[in-house]
């Protein structure tokens, strides 16, 4: 009888040690699917999609409240990869697929007024006050938020050219 | 199966192991192969591009207007993987700016443009080093190599400093030189072991040096028996080099291939044949590396054949970098008839060119002007999966499926076929009765891979840059507020005292 009892008491309380540990152990972080829809997100933080950041926008998808076409810099390439993601169908037919571009600073309307280089998401504006601004190609988006900010609408958005290193051979007509 | 048995059983010296696949196209090489080689007269103008290698394009150390002498460091190579780009003649500088690039995509590419002064006289070289090449040290030689600016003059134009250099991480034991020269119509490689064999092999004997080995096989196509003994007159007497006849079939010039069938073993995927430990380095190079050690002479000029039915006299010519290809046209006689297409490079695996302006690079190897009859220029017609490009496939590729998988846009999965150990050969495109452009497929699919590699890379780097940019802004913010914060502490303490 008191074997009985020692058993079930000593079974139970090592099952509910268990299982205890196990909840912590082996817990299922919050949905994951937001940090794998941020991902694929550009990450610029641009705010193009009306989101104040690639985060917002990222918990916005998870929780359906946006659409898949939201990103304009991601074009239709990341529409049709977030549909893939998210399991619904979309019509990309309303996506335009931008080229690439980068800004360019008019150096001979640029009055050095530093607003862009805050603005920038990314640090690929380098100037200082009344010092002319140039654009780190490399590292720009093509936001656009620079455009926005600049009092004398020196900054032009340009595609950015086909180079040797980044030219290849286009798909050959199907026969 | 065959391999392996005579592998672990032994085979005669000299004996050969065969590779999969290949094909025999018409070789042509007749056009060309009893025309000596001939020195270019210099052209009015030279645009010398500053990219001729793979890797980082040369750094220009001359401004317009500068007067310049034959040997002259123009650019120095800079990174890792460059190449220096030095002066193919004494003249002026007239402008350093974009030129149609020797490239499919006849983009413009960054070039000096250089007006000789008809002098040709050379300005101060480095001292030429003399003596038999055991008294040299390797890392002298590996780096006048450098300092010449040579790279693999086969076609790939990878700087051959870092493939002399490669000793430092492998255990090497063999130099192989490649002088299969497979492609059909070329011959320059042919006349130059006929012409030079003296000098090429210095060169090859200052390379193995450089590569400390102890072992040289010069490998040459049975279809060139001059050049064989030609090479085998000048080496009789080191034991250690030894000229290979090998059986003419394309793509034998391939360096993994050429290996297999000289070791019977195959390079790892991906791999270099330096997994072997063995090193291949093309005939042209040697003559290079012989003319920089023992003249001081930097890469300047280089052996092409320009050949092809609608070019009236076919010719194997040394010609300086820089030479815009119209003038090699015009010293074989010009066009017989117009071309229906102009290649760089042999037909297999040489690119179209856009036009005749472009520039003479390092790794021109041959000029082709191709008339309408030898171009078998029907429509692509679809796939009856007749699988002859499986059989020809020298790595053993399946390119049927693999075309069909990126027509359809899945380039990924062409990965998982094997996508990245196509040579491009283009022995597939070649056999097809459909006359797919299997070849075009993979380029593309290569490019597109290459693409999304580069957006993936910079979206990774955009989203640490946003990230910096934002802790910086809250880092400026809270400074901001603790400033503030400690001088209304000071001004309220300030106001007490005061009381």
């Amino acid at each position: 009888m008191i074997t009985a009892i020692v058993i079930i008491t000593v079974l139970g309380i090592a099952m509910g040690a268990l299982l205890g540990y196990a909840a912590i152990y082996l817990a299922v972080e919050a949905s994951p699917l937001q940090a794998e829809i941020e991902a694929l997100l550009p990450g610029s933080q641009c705010g193009q999609c009306g989101y104040p950041g690639c985060t917002p926008a990222a918990a916005a998808l998870a929780n359906g409240e946006a659409v898949v076409t939201l990103c304009p810099p991601g074009g239709k390439a990341l529409a049709s990869a977030l549909a893939e993601k998210l399991g619904v169908t979309v019509d990309l037919s309303g996506v335009t697929d931008k080229a690439p571009m980068v800004a360019y600073v008019h150096e001979q309307l640029c009055i050095g007024c530093t607003k862009c280089l805050k603005r920038c998401p990314t640090d690929a504006i380098l100037g200082g006050p009344k010092m002319i601004h140039a654009v780190f190609a490399d590292a720009c988006t093509g936001c656009e938020k620079c455009c926005d900010v600049c009092p004398t609408e020196c900054i032009e958005m340009r595609t950015l050219p086909t180079t040797l290193q980044t030219w290849y051979w286009s798909l050959p007509e199907v026969a | 199966m065959r391999n392996l048995i005579r592998r672990m059983v032994g085979t005669p010296a000299g004996a050969l192991f065969g590779i999969r696949g290949g094909v025999h196209p018409e070789d042509r090489k007749a056009l060309a192969a009893t025309a000596a080689i001939t020195d270019l007269p210099l052209p009015p103008l030279l645009h010398i591009p500053l990219q001729q290698h793979i890797g980082a394009p040369a750094q220009p150390l001359v401004q317009r207007g500068e007067v310049v002498s034959k040997g002259q460091l123009l650019a120095r190579s800079q990174g890792l993987i460059s190449a220096a780009v030095h002066a193919p003649t004494s003249g002026r500088i007239i402008g350093i700016g974009g030129y149609p690039a020797h490239h499919p995509s006849g983009l413009l590419v960054r070039s000096i443009t250089l007006q000789p002064d008809g002098s040709d006289c050379w300005g101060e070289l480095p001292a030429p080093l003399v003596g038999d090449p055991v008294t040299l040290s390797p890392e002298e030689i590996a780096a006048r190599v450098a300092a010449a600016g040579i790279v693999g003059m086969g076609g790939a134009t990878f700087p051959s400093v870092v493939k002399l250099n490669l000793r430092q991480r492998y255990a090497l034991h063999t130099l192989v030189i490649n002088g299969a020269e497979c492609e059909p119509y070329l011959t320059c490689d042919d006349r130059l072991m006929q012409e030079r064999p003296v000098d090429l092999l210095d060169g090859v004997r200052l390379m193995a040096r450089a590569l400390e080995v102890g072992q040289v096989i010069i490998a040459i196509e049975n279809n060139k028996p001059a050049a064989q003994a030609a090479l085998r007159n000048v080496a009789a007497g080191d034991p250690w080099i030894t000229v290979v006849g090998l059986p003419a079939s394309y793509p034998m010039g391939s360096e993994k291939h050429l290996v297999q069938t000289l070791c019977g073993r195959e390079t790892p995927a991906r791999g270099l044949t330096a997994d072997l430990g063995y090193v291949v380095h093309n005939v042209a190079t040697a003559l290079a590396v012989h003319e920089a050690i023992r003249y001081g002479w930097p890469l300047i000029s280089r052996i092409v054949t320009v050949s092809g039915a609608a070019i009236s006299r076919p010719q194997n010519l040394r010609v300086l970098i820089g030479t815009p290809l119209t003038h090699l046209v015009d010293a074989c006689g010009g066009f017989s008839q117009s071309p229906e297409l102009l290649i760089s490079g042999g037909p297999m695996m040489g690119q179209p060119l856009p036009s005749l302006r472009v520039p003479l690079v390092k790794g021109s190897n041959g000029l082709l002007a191709l008339s309408r009859d030898e171009m078998n220029a029907t429509e692509a017609m679809p796939c009856i999966r007749c699988a002859r490009c499986v059989e020809v496939c020298p790595c053993g590729l399946l390119p049927l499926q693999m075309a069909a998988t990126i027509r359809v846009g899945h380039p990924d999965a062409a990965v998982g076929l094997g996508l990245l150990d196509c040579i491009a050969c283009g022995a597939c495109a070649y056999i097809c009765p459909a006359r797919i452009p299997l070849t075009r497929y993979f380029n593309f699919a290569k490019g597109e891979l290459t693409a999304r590699q580069r957006d993936k890379h910079k979206q990774q780097e955009t989203k640490r840059l946003a990230l910096a940019h934002q802790q910086r802004i809250e880092a400026l913010q809270k400074a901001k507020r603790e400033a503030l914060a400690k001088r209304k502490r000071e001004m309220a303490a300030a106001a007490e005292a005061v009381v």
